[in-house]
């Protein structure tokens, strides 16, 4: 048990909440958002992880007295991952359709226009 | 047979989307509404019968028959009760009402794709309400998400769209993350997914932080989607840009749904481990429930865009059903829920009528729109009557709700709670009176300093046409008569309490839930609106009109009192407008502090 991880998972969320309160740039926003996010993923592993066991891939033959580290936790990141995808293409597809219209992809930039 | 009817209702609209996004191409004008229109109602059909199918038990229903053994449940479940069921049902009808009136709404018909979207979007919220699995609410939250983003962005040509959505899609996720961290903590600690499970494992344990840390996390999340304050930001820019047929889902019962998630999280899972510091959770809740309903309605007032002036009544009311949640007893879950149902019902006539107005003239603000709605009357009674039913007008659907508030306030010591939630539903429901004495019979002055005028590219949804046909104010009227009618329901109000009471047992519940032991009886209770309630309601009414009085005819007052006010109130109206910027990174920055202020605040009061 080591509390690395845990720590790393704080981290990298602060990190990517910075990066997206102050964001000058749509596109970088949308990255920050998906750094905040994987603070998740670190955490759900962390939280399955066991040492010394197998991945669990039960078809090649994981030894019972082995073992596997919890699985469960590796599908709900991997949904995460899904769901995170989706909401970056659409942020995305929302950033491009901003530079079109409003020919910049500043937030500061869009409230002064709308003042 | 009932349990064969609960996944239907998530798979059928999420079939149906999937392949209406297939044939769009092909499919003949028209083809898309009206399968969408059919599929919706035959939800509505079968959330009403689930309310009615699980009076006498929770209907658990397994997916692929992964039963729980032993106590421990390795499956996912939908549990339907009849309280969860009846906002099933409210999602389905307002979807339908929604798809009914864009028929009519859209320059040029409806837009390819919106069917589908809607249809997801009513998959995913239906879902969301009967989901009894944490990461299952945490999926079907981002599904209801990721199709309110979309359909947020429809007008894809206006800029103000698509930044209210950024903002919308950027705050949601954050609060998704956190919901989604709190999720992972819980099942660090009790190896569970399932909420009835995690309660028996957190209700074996003792408090200590990571159970308040993961408690504080999952609120914030389930909080920063019902637009609690400071967590509503994003809600009024994005409702603001929604097309009006979606705002109709939106207001009607999206924000609410995080509510229910607030409510079911708390009472299936940590109800126990956290039973004994009900108290300083009540006190918590109460409080944030009391901003969001002072906050919203003081913003309501000042704005002159009605679709951003609902936006800020949701946010009030919202803080008012979260002020019942909170008080945390069977009796104001039954209220919150009661409310939710009557109140969403009345929003969602409102912004039908909203729509009308659009289509008929072309914008919805009220002073430049000042006078244009002198002849639709159908239209100016859907929102005029609507109106009063937010102020809760007795003896119809809402008051009953605020009249069950009330009484469950005073049960537990509150009993100055539901004065402060009758002015704040009064001052919201008066902007609305005002906006609407304004648009629909020309009354009072041209021009208000006071209010704000909506930013440029708001307004101009669709082409003013002078047709208003019946496809736009009828759904309005059928919403209005059912959320204003639901008082007229016998025994309604009793029996919502009594399936409170039984959600409200948690160790019963769960035992239900895993061990399949049949069911506790109902025990009978009882609930009559008492002549204070009255009193309550018709007051409340009447501080609607006044307020609505005081918003057109200021003038009339002697200048000494006016001056007096505006030195005092103004400024303050001035920096509260000035914090809503639409700027998304000070959006976040407050999300951020909100969630250390809650977090903060419970690691103090649970101690």
């Amino acid at each position: 048990m080591t509390f690395l991880p845990y720590a790393l998972a704080a981290w990298i969320f602060i990190v990517g909440l910075y990066g997206v309160v102050t964001s000058r740039h749509f596109v970088h926003l949308v990255i920050c958002l998906g750094i905040a996010q994987s603070s998740t993923y670190v955490l759900l592993l962390a939280i399955g992880y066991r040492t010394g066991k197998k991945a669990p891939i039960f078809t090649s033959g994981v030894p019972a007295r082995v073992g596997a580290v919890d699985p469960v936790v590796q599908a709900l990141t991997l949904t995460d991952i899904v769901v995170g995808v989706t909401v970056a293409a659409l942020l995305l597809a929302l950033a491009i359709d901003i530079w079109k219209r409003a020919g910049t992809v500043d937030p500061d930039q869009i409230r002064k226009d709308r003042r | 047979m009932s349990t064969t009817l609960v996944p239907l209702v998530v798979v059928l609209p999420l079939l149906a989307a999937a392949g209406l996004a297939a044939v769009a191409q092909l499919a003949p004008a028209r083809f898309d509404d009206l399968v969408a229109i059919a599929v919706s109602a035959a939800v509505t059909v079968l959330c009403v019968l689930l309310v009615f199918r699980a009076a006498n038990r929770t209907i658990e229903y397994w997916f692929g028959g992964w039963k729980p053994r032993n106590g421990i449940a390795i499956g996912i479940s939908f549990s339907v009760d009849p309280l969860s069921a009846a906002v099933a049902a409210l999602v389905a009808v307002l979807a339908t009402a929604a798809l009914i009136v864009s028929w009519d709404y859209f320059d040029g018909g409806v837009p390819q794709y919106f069917c589908a979207l809607i249809l997801a979007f009513e998959g995913a919220m239906v879902g969301f309400a009967l989901s009894s699995d944490l990461f299952n609410m945490f999926v079907f939250f981002e599904l209801m998400s990721v199709a309110a983003f979309a359909l947020t962005a429809y007008r894809i040509e206006q800029p103000s769209a698509l930044q209210g959505a950024i903002n919308f899609a950027v705050v949601n996720s954050i609060g998704a993350f956190m919901l989604l961290t709190g999720i992972a903590l819980l099942y660090g600690r009790t190896g569970a997914l399932n909420l009835a499970q995690i309660g028996q494992v957190l209700a074996r344990g003792k408090a200590d932080g990571l159970v308040v840390v993961a408690f504080a996390l999952v609120t914030v999340g389930f909080l920063s989607k019902a637009g609690a304050v400071p967590f509503h930001f994003w809600l009024s820019d994005a409702y603001a840009v929604a097309p009006t047929p979606v705002c109709i889902v939106f207001a009607g019962v999206m924000s609410d749904l995080g509510l229910h998630g607030v409510a079911r999280v708390y009472w299936e899972g940590f109800s126990g481990v956290l039973g004994g510091h009900a108290e300083a959770i009540r006190g918590v809740l109460i409080g944030l429930g009391l901003l969001a309903a002072l906050l919203g309605s003081v913003m309501a007032f000042v704005q002159s865009s009605l679709k951003r002036m609902l936006a800020f009544v949701v946010i009030s009311h919202i803080g008012v059903f979260l002020a019942a949640v909170g008080l945390l007893t069977a009796r104001s879950y039954a209220a919150a829920t009661l409310y939710v149902v009557a109140d969403g019902l009345v929003k969602g006539a409102i912004f039908c009528g909203v729509a009308g107005l659009a289509r008929a003239t072309g914008h919805t603000d009220e002073l430049r729109g000042y006078g244009s709605g002198r002849n639709l009357p159908r239209t100016a009674v859907v929102v005029g009557i609507g109106a009063l039913g937010l102020a809760a007008l007795p003896p119809f659907g809402t008051f009953l709700a605020q009249s069950l508030l009330a009484k469950s306030a005073e049960a537990v010591g509150y009993g100055w709670l539901p004065a402060v939630l009758a002015g704040a539903t009064a001052l919201s429901a008066a902007a609305v009176l005002r906006a609407s004495a304004r648009l629909f019979l020309g009354l009072g002055p041209r021009r208000d300093p006071l209010l704000e005028a909506a930013p440029p590219g708001e307004e101009a949804e669709v082409k003013p046409t002078p047709r208003a046909g019946v496809l736009l104010w009828g759904p309005g009227l059928a919403l209005l008569a059912a959320g204003l009618g639901l008082a007229f329901i016998p025994g309604l109000a009793s029996s919502a309490i009594e399936h409170a009471t039984r959600f409200v047992d948690r160790p019963v519940l769960a035992r239900e839930t895993l061990h399949s032991v049949s069911p506790a009886q109902l025990r009978a209770q009882r609930f009559h609106v008492t002549g204070e309630s009255y009193t309550y309601g018709t007051a409340t009414v009447l501080a609607a009109l006044g307020f609505a009085w005081l918003g057109l005819y200021r003038r009339r007052l002697p200048a000494a009192v006016r001056r007096a006010t505006a030195r005092r109130v103004d400024p303050a109206i001035e920096r509260l407008k000035l914090l809503h910027d639409g700027v998304v990174g000070d959006y976040v920055t407050w999300l951020v502090f909100g969630t250390a202020g809650v977090g903060a605040l419970f690691a103090l009061v649970l101690r």
